[in-house]
């Protein structure tokens, strides 16, 4: 028998995305959250609800409509201007007390991953952190909740059976965003603040450090080098296989120590999860720290002498050979074949 | 100042894999280390114990090796160790966890500063530390990087944000989990060492702390593991070997063909 959580299942419905936002910005996970969130609610045949705290924030409320809530909740307030856990804590736990969500989800992000913990436990019910797949459990009506632990060498599936909400954090970039629709439209409820909320913590400042100028987060194609290519002289070729591509250069970790590029470049658990529609790893190894930052791409490309490497589990396509032919033969097959296609292009028009 | 950090014995996670017959984790032989998040932890106490006094003490929840990991600590120069250990305290997820935890921080008399680690590298939920913060009713600020000061009644720290860093005074009493760039933990002294070796903390069970064996451990989670599986990884494979002009000219033509590679781009 499970403990007694103060809601149970009976009373829940509605599935809750809390829409994040830092000065009056959501990040990209909000929209993946609500993409993820409008499959969850149509499937249990509910609500989608967007949770908006800050102050000075309903620009935000038509775009989470757009994006496929059919309810926002917006609790606007001057005490909530800043993200301060324990007020954001206290006016999230009056309101899913109030409103009985069944599913409540964020993002896996600095905010996320201080603020759900403090709330689960303020309302007595389980969090999974740092989701990667979500799923309904249809003969249960349980939200499947599957997500990497032990540094990304085992996954997990794990169920919340009892207690309401069942809470989440879920990864940036492994969900597909919401497609916004402006012809969507939604419910505004505004919910007023109660008068006693934490005030422990208070934001004095907040730095943005300019973010390097490597925007691997971003990119739709990515070239990343291992300790493979040797030196920092060999990232050239790197390089140059990203700009034929248009795209943005990565690196292993053990390329980064080895000092050949900065740690702006690094991919994998203590660098950038990306998810690219290419990726190509060049003299990568395929550790696993390395793979939970790229699996989710779309196509996953190795070369690597050594046919027993790891990452050609992991790869879609792979050549066993050294990076140092085989790219150049890359190059040369990639402009022959624009060359190509420009001509039959220009075949046509004739 | 009294100081209290909570560290916990984890396995050596880069190491932990899924046996592929039985879908259970191979953990055997695999070595238990304090875990590195709380080691910078450790730093972040005994830094703030140079600077304004007092004490440091630890707690750990775990099996009765666990006891390794505390006297570990007191070699880094930590004042004494209590471990919570109880059969009734395994299998737990964070909700139980903070329960067993929270029951012995009142035990040890709270504390002014209690500090995690970012997270554990096994778990790894980075919910431990939030989650603790509330069931004692202080306020927390998770991801703390630096400790730029301390007043009587508060102090300022920096918490990494995704986007950069917050500035954010935080009263005491309060809880804070921190990242690597606080410290690396200073080497255990020598003095430390020797009283390492003749050192047992005090452990104390579920009774000891006044829980009901109900709310801690597998019997008290929310949240239930229904499944463990290795990564899948990897969709089709198509793997070419050869003289590289005819591999690298596959491989090229094989994306464009799968508009994996867009021309004219
Ligand atoms: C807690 C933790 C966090 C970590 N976080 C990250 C992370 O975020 N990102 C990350 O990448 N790693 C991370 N690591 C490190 C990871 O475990 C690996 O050590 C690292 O990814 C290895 O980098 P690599 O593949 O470049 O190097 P190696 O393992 O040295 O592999 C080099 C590969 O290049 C191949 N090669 C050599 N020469 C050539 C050639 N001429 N042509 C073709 N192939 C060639 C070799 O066959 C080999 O497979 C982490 C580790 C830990 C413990
Ligand atoms: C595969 C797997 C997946 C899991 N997923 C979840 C999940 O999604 N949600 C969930 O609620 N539980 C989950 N658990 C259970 C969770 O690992 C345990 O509750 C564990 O006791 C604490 O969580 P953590 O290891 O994530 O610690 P974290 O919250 O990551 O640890 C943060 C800090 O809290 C302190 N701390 C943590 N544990 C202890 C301890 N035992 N003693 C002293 N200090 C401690 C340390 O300072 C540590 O640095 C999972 C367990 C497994 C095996």
């Amino acid at each position: 028998d499970e403990p007694a959580g103060e809601q149970t299942a009976q009373a829940a419905s509605g599935v809750w995305v809390f829409a994040e936002q830092r000065q009056g910005q959501a990040p990209e996970v909000v929209a993946e959250l609500l993409g993820q969130g409008r499959k969850l609610a149509d499937e249990l045949r509910a609500e989608l609800a967007a949770v908006l705290l800050g102050h000075g924030v309903e620009g935000l409320v038509a775009p989470l409509m757009s994006q496929g809530a059919d309810v926002v909740y917006l609790i606007d307030d001057p005490r909530l201007a800043r993200f301060n856990d324990d007020a954001y804590a206290d006016a999230l736990a009056a309101l899913v007390r109030d409103r009985r969500p069944e599913v409540l989800l964020a993002g896996a992000t600095a905010i996320g991953r201080s603020l759900m913990p403090r709330l689960a436990t303020a309302v007595a019910t389980g969090l999974t952190a740092d989701c990667t797949g979500l799923a309904i459990d249809r003969e249960r009506g349980l939200l499947l909740q599957t997500r990497p632990a032990f540094g990304g060498n085992i996954m997990a599936t794990i169920v919340c059976p009892q207690a309401r909400p069942q809470m989440a954090t879920v990864r940036p970039r492994v969900m597909k965003a919401a497609q916004p629709d402006a012809a969507r439209r939604g419910r505004l409820e505004r919910v007023t603040l109660s008068s006693d909320v934490g005030g422990g913590s208070a934001v004095l400042e907040i730095v943005a450090e300019i973010e390097d100028q490597v925007n691997l987060t971003g990119a739709e194609v990515i070239v990343c080098g291992g300790r493979g290519v040797g030196s920092a002289e060999g990232f050239e070729l790197v390089r140059q296989l990203a700009r034929e591509l248009g795209g943005v250069v990565g690196a292993t970790r053990g390329a980064v120590d080895s000092g050949w590029i900065g740690h702006a470049h690094q991919v994998g658990q203590t660098g950038r999860t990306v998810a690219p529609r290419l990726y190509i790893g060049l003299g990568v190894a395929g550790a696993v720290q390395h793979l939970v930052g790229m699996q989710s791409s779309d196509t996953i490309v190795a070369v690597n002498k050594d046919p027993q490497a790891a990452i050609f589990q992991a790869a879609h396509y792979g050549v066993v050979g050294d990076l140092f032919e085989v790219v150049p033969a890359m190059i040369a097959r990639l402009r022959q074949r624009r060359g190509q296609d420009q001509a039959s292009a220009a075949d046509q028009k004739c | 100042m009294k100081i209290i950090v909570c560290v916990k014995q984890a396995p050596d996670s880069a190491n932990v894999k899924i046996d592929p017959q039985t879908h259970t984790l191979l953990r055997e032989g695999v070595a238990a280390i304090i875990n590195p998040f709380d080691l910078f932890a450790l730093e972040a106490a005994l830094a703030l114990r140079d600077e304004h006094g007092g004490r440091v003490d630890v707690i750990s929840m775990g099996p009765a090796q666990a006891a390794e990991a505390i006297k570990e600590t007191i070699g880094y120069g930590v004042d004494e160790g209590v471990l919570l250990c109880d059969r009734a305290f395994a299998g737990a997820d964070t909700w139980a966890t903070t329960a067993a935890l929270a029951a012995g921080v009142r035990h040890m008399g709270g504390a002014d500063v209690i500090i995690c680690g970012k997270q554990a590298i096994d778990g790894d939920t980075a919910q431990v530390g939030p989650g603790l913060a509330q069931r004692l009713g202080l306020p927390h600020v998770a991801f703390v990087r630096r400790i730029r000061q301390v007043g009587a009644e508060s102090m300022v720290v920096e918490r990494q944000m995704d986007d950069g860093h917050d500035v954010v005074e935080v009263k005491l009493p309060c809880l804070i989990t921190v990242v690597r760039q606080i410290g690396q933990v200073r080497p255990p002294s020598l003095k430390g060492k020797m009283r390492a070796k003749k050192y047992a903390p005090t452990v104390l069970g579920a009774v000891d702390l006044g829980l009901d064996p109900a709310q801690v451990g597998l019997a008290g989670s929310f949240t239930q593991v229904v499944k463990v599986f290795a990564p899948e990884l990897g969709g089709e494979h198509r793997l070419w070997q050869g003289p590289p002009q005819e591999t690298g000219a596959r491989l090229v033509d094989a994306l464009i063909d799968g508009r994996a590679i867009i021309l004219g781009e």
